[in-house]
């Protein structure tokens, strides 16, 4: 059987998404083969989304073995929690969603003047890892979307207080990932992390995975601020100044709706987004967060937080 | 032009090393810049920190330096990944710094690279880092190494020098058996043979960088084949070609897959399938197959995936194969084909590149991980560290004493495992030669490791069988 003799039974050359969908796979098993009790962040956002999808694949036929984990600000976008409850019931796994809002309510986290939720998230992932022990995290961060991301291992350790010292990563060598780690630390888990956004949207498009609607372009009321176009939420503070009126726009993220901006866009199709994408002038998180804008190193000042 | 980009292009994993000012992460904002990689942000950042620099000229070098520690020091001190593409293929980019921790860096970057881009000033030509760099790509088996001879500019676009340069390269790629060297005039401030070919180099007929980058076959393309069908004088060796001279294939187990009651349908509950990723060769279905470090033997009934069973799946491959048979194998084992696997090794002899602050003595203890096993180890011997400056022209002239490694040292090492493992040479199989060694008490990644038959430096059988 291994007599080959024409070029026709020989492998098709791995295109860039076969090759990304294996080391995914083979990083997921991986994390999950070494652990004791591994979670998978999931938000609902294309991200998370392609990670539990390839999590499904890795473990084909049997169901994803890990439990799902999200850190709700209490500002998500209602149709992305909605998105995200289906999602967990369809596969059939359980969910554990650390709130901060119940962290607010009752005085161990305050509202920040800026009314931003995304540094509020940090104390309530942390203490939901070591309150249901997980060991293994497993996350949808990319490398390029950001300087500091650019520099973090796909297999992160912790320490006890959640943080990432990026002066002292392991070096991670071949596809031989070292996941030990002493009690109380963790390891955080990135399959993605070779990953752009043109290739999540390929994979999306070429998987014909499901994501929540705010991704696709849909006509919705907006308001401009510091550049972006916010939406009326109950996350948001309108303010007089603010001219309200209605536009087609699409998200590239959909995370704290106070401070995750709209794009103008046409794009209602998966084809259509690519297409946007392959053009775009802009970077994502430039585009939409308006949390990584405060300083130049604002996502490595969170990362050393024990943010994701 | 967006058709050309959805088009499904191949991967090519690339990182790039360099001496303190040769250039190097101009050379990467070059690249970035001239595929057209960098968005309006992202410049426009960059313009402005140069400009708050008081620099008149963007900065290019300011888009890889990632870190803030990095940026207010005006150095790299990591690995960082870039990604870009162009319609021919997607790549991916380790960019490793080269001053301080410079082993370990270039170990990483190179550990997974189809190909090593090796910054060279023109005006100082091959010096001591150029031969580590070599070095590091030979006994790391990199498939292709381009050497970027920088800065030509500042020599008017001379021939001699570049000549001079690309002839000494030769030679130390020779004496180092790298098989796929290319020396290419470059100014990356400039742009010149970087992504575009260069009218001041009217004496260079070569490719430019970026040519070699989406053309050079990767390993999973068969880098390897394809260079030994050159070695035979097959200039243009076609898939067959490649597949023949493939030898067998190697799948470490990463987990037993047996759904029963998680079962996504009912009709799988008495499934049994080995999950993995395909290390090695392509395996097809009804090959012949041994389980290491049983040795039990049986043949592949099938190999699946959620999209469809596979008749055969190539490198790199992730998949779940069932076996004909009812044989015990667990995380940890692996699967090979039975034409040619070798024996599990209870002892094996090793290049280790070290690469903690503590030193490694004989008779530390430590933990192997190979594919998807952790095996406890003990250092029998140290016979030699390796001066990667090369004095000896080769690798193996080039062994002095040693009896412990210090932090970025690479050593010829033995060690005896507690357990067999299926550990092969790693200059026929890359996969099943490398490990990693692991501190048992605080789980820190120690040493890179490629396990070697014939150890620089050392006589008579390096393997110890079972």
């Amino acid at each position: 059987m291994t007599d080959v003799t024409t070029a026709t039974v020989a492998p098709p050359r791995p295109t860039t998404l076969d090759t990304l969908e294996s080391e995914g796979i083979h990083i997921i098993r991986e994390a999950v083969g070494g652990a004791r009790k591994p979670a998978l962040l999931f938000s609902g956002g294309k991200d998370s989304v392609v990670v539990l999808h390839l999590a499904a694949k890795a473990f084909w036929p049997a169901r994803v073995p890990v439990e799902l984990l999200h850190v709700d600000t209490g500002h998500n976008f209602q149709e992305v929690l909605d998105f995200r409850d289906r999602t967990v019931e369809r596969l059939g796994l359980r969910l554990q969603v650390a709130s901060v809002q119940d962290y607010i309510d009752d005085g161990r986290l305050r509202e920040r003047p800026d009314g931003t939720r995304n540094p509020l998230q940090t104390v309530p992932l942390l203490d939901a890892i070591a309150g249901h022990g997980y060991d293994v995290v497993l996350g949808g961060a990319r490398r390029d979307e950001e300087k500091a991301r650019a520099k973090e291992r796909v297999v992160s350790l912790r320490d006890e207080f959640g943080q990432w010292d990026p002066r002292n990563q392991r070096p991670e060598l071949w596809n031989l990932y070292n996941s030990r780690h002493l009690p109380g630390q963790h390891v955080r888990v990135f399959p993605l992390s070779n990953w752009t956004e043109l290739d999540v949207w390929r994979y999306i498009e070429r998987e014909g995975i499901e994501l929540p609607g705010l991704y696709y372009a849909h006509e919705r009321e907006v308001f401009q601020r510091d550049g972006m176009w916010l939406t009326p939420h109950h996350s948001v503070r309108v303010r007089e100044t603010d001219t309200i009126e209605t536009r087609v726009v699409r998200y590239r993220t959909v995370g704290d709706a106070s401070c995750t901006g709209a794009v103008e866009s046409s794009a209602a199709t998966v084809d259509e987004v690519i297409a946007e994408v392959a053009a775009t002038r802009i970077t994502e998180r430039g585009a939409t967060r308006a949390d990584d804008r405060l300083t130049e190193a604002a996502m490595e000042d969170r990362k050393k937080e024990g943010y994701f | 032009m967006a058709t050309e980009i959805i088009a499904t292009p191949s991967l090519l994993r690339f990182a790039t090393a360099g001496s303190v000012d040769d250039g190097k992460s101009t050379l990467v904002g070059r690249l970035l810049h001239d595929t057209k990689s960098i968005l309006a942000d992202a410049y426009e950042a960059v313009a402005r920190v140069s400009h708050e620099r008081g620099s008149t000229e963007v900065d290019l070098a300011l888009l890889t330096d990632g870190l803030r520690a990095e940026r207010e020091q005006g150095i790299t001190i990591d690995v960082a990944y870039r990604y870009f593409s162009t319609p021919r293929r997607t790549f991916i980019l380790a960019d490793c710094p080269g001053h301080v921790q410079y082993t370990r860096n270039t170990v990483t970057g190179a550990s997974t690279a189809d190909a090593l881009v090796v910054l060279v000033d023109a005006r100082y030509g091959v010096v001591e880092q150029t031969r580590r760099h070599l070095a590091v790509a030979s006994l790391l088996r990199v498939p292709h190494v381009i050497v970027a001879v920088n800065k030509i500019d500042l020599l008017d676009y001379a021939e001699a020098p570049y000549r001079s340069i690309a002839r000494h390269v030769e030679s130390h790629a020779e004496a180092l058996g790298l098989p796929s060297v290319i020396s290419i005039p470059v100014s990356a401030l400039v742009g010149d043979n970087v992504a575009v070919r260069s009218e001041q180099t009217p004496w260079y007929d070569g490719p430019t960088v970026l040519d070699v980058l989406e053309t050079a076959p990767s390993i999973d393309e068969g880098a390897d084949a394809v260079a030994a069908a050159h070695r035979h004088g097959i200039a243009h060796p076609t898939a067959a070609d490649a597949a023949a001279a493939e030898p067998g294939w190697r799948l470490p187990v990463q987990l037993v897959l047996r759904p029963q009651d998680a079962a996504v349908d009912p009709a799988y509950r008495e499934y049994r399938g080995y999950a993995g990723q395909v290390a090695e060769g392509t395996l097809r279905v009804g090959d012949h197959v041994v389980v290491q470090p049983s040795g039990r033997r049986t043949t592949v009934a099938g190999i699946d995936t959620p999209d469809g069973p596979l008749e055969f799946a190539g490198p790199g491959r992730s998949v779940a194969v069932r076996l004909a048979d009812d044989v015990d194998v667990s995380r940890g084992d692996l699967l090979a084909s039975a034409s040619d696997a070798s024996g599990a090794v209870k002892a094996f002899a090793a290049h280790v590149a070290w690469l903690a602050e503590r030193p490694l003595r004989v008779r530390d203890r430590v933990l192997v991980q190979h594919g998807s096993a952790t095996v406890q180890a003990m250092v029998t011997s140290i016979d030699g560290v390796l001066d990667i400056g090369l004095p000896g022209g080769t690798l193996d002239a080039s062994i002095k004493e040693g009896h412990e490694l210090l932090l970025n040292d690479i050593g010829v090492v033995r060690l005896q495992l507690a357990a067999p493992l299926a550990i092969e040479d790693y200059g026929h199989r890359r996969r099943t030669g490398a490990f990693v060694l692991i501190d048992p008490q605080d789980g820190a990644t120690l040493a890179a490791g490629t396990a070697r038959d014939k150890a620089l430096g050392v006589t008579g059988d390096a393997y110890v069988s079972i």
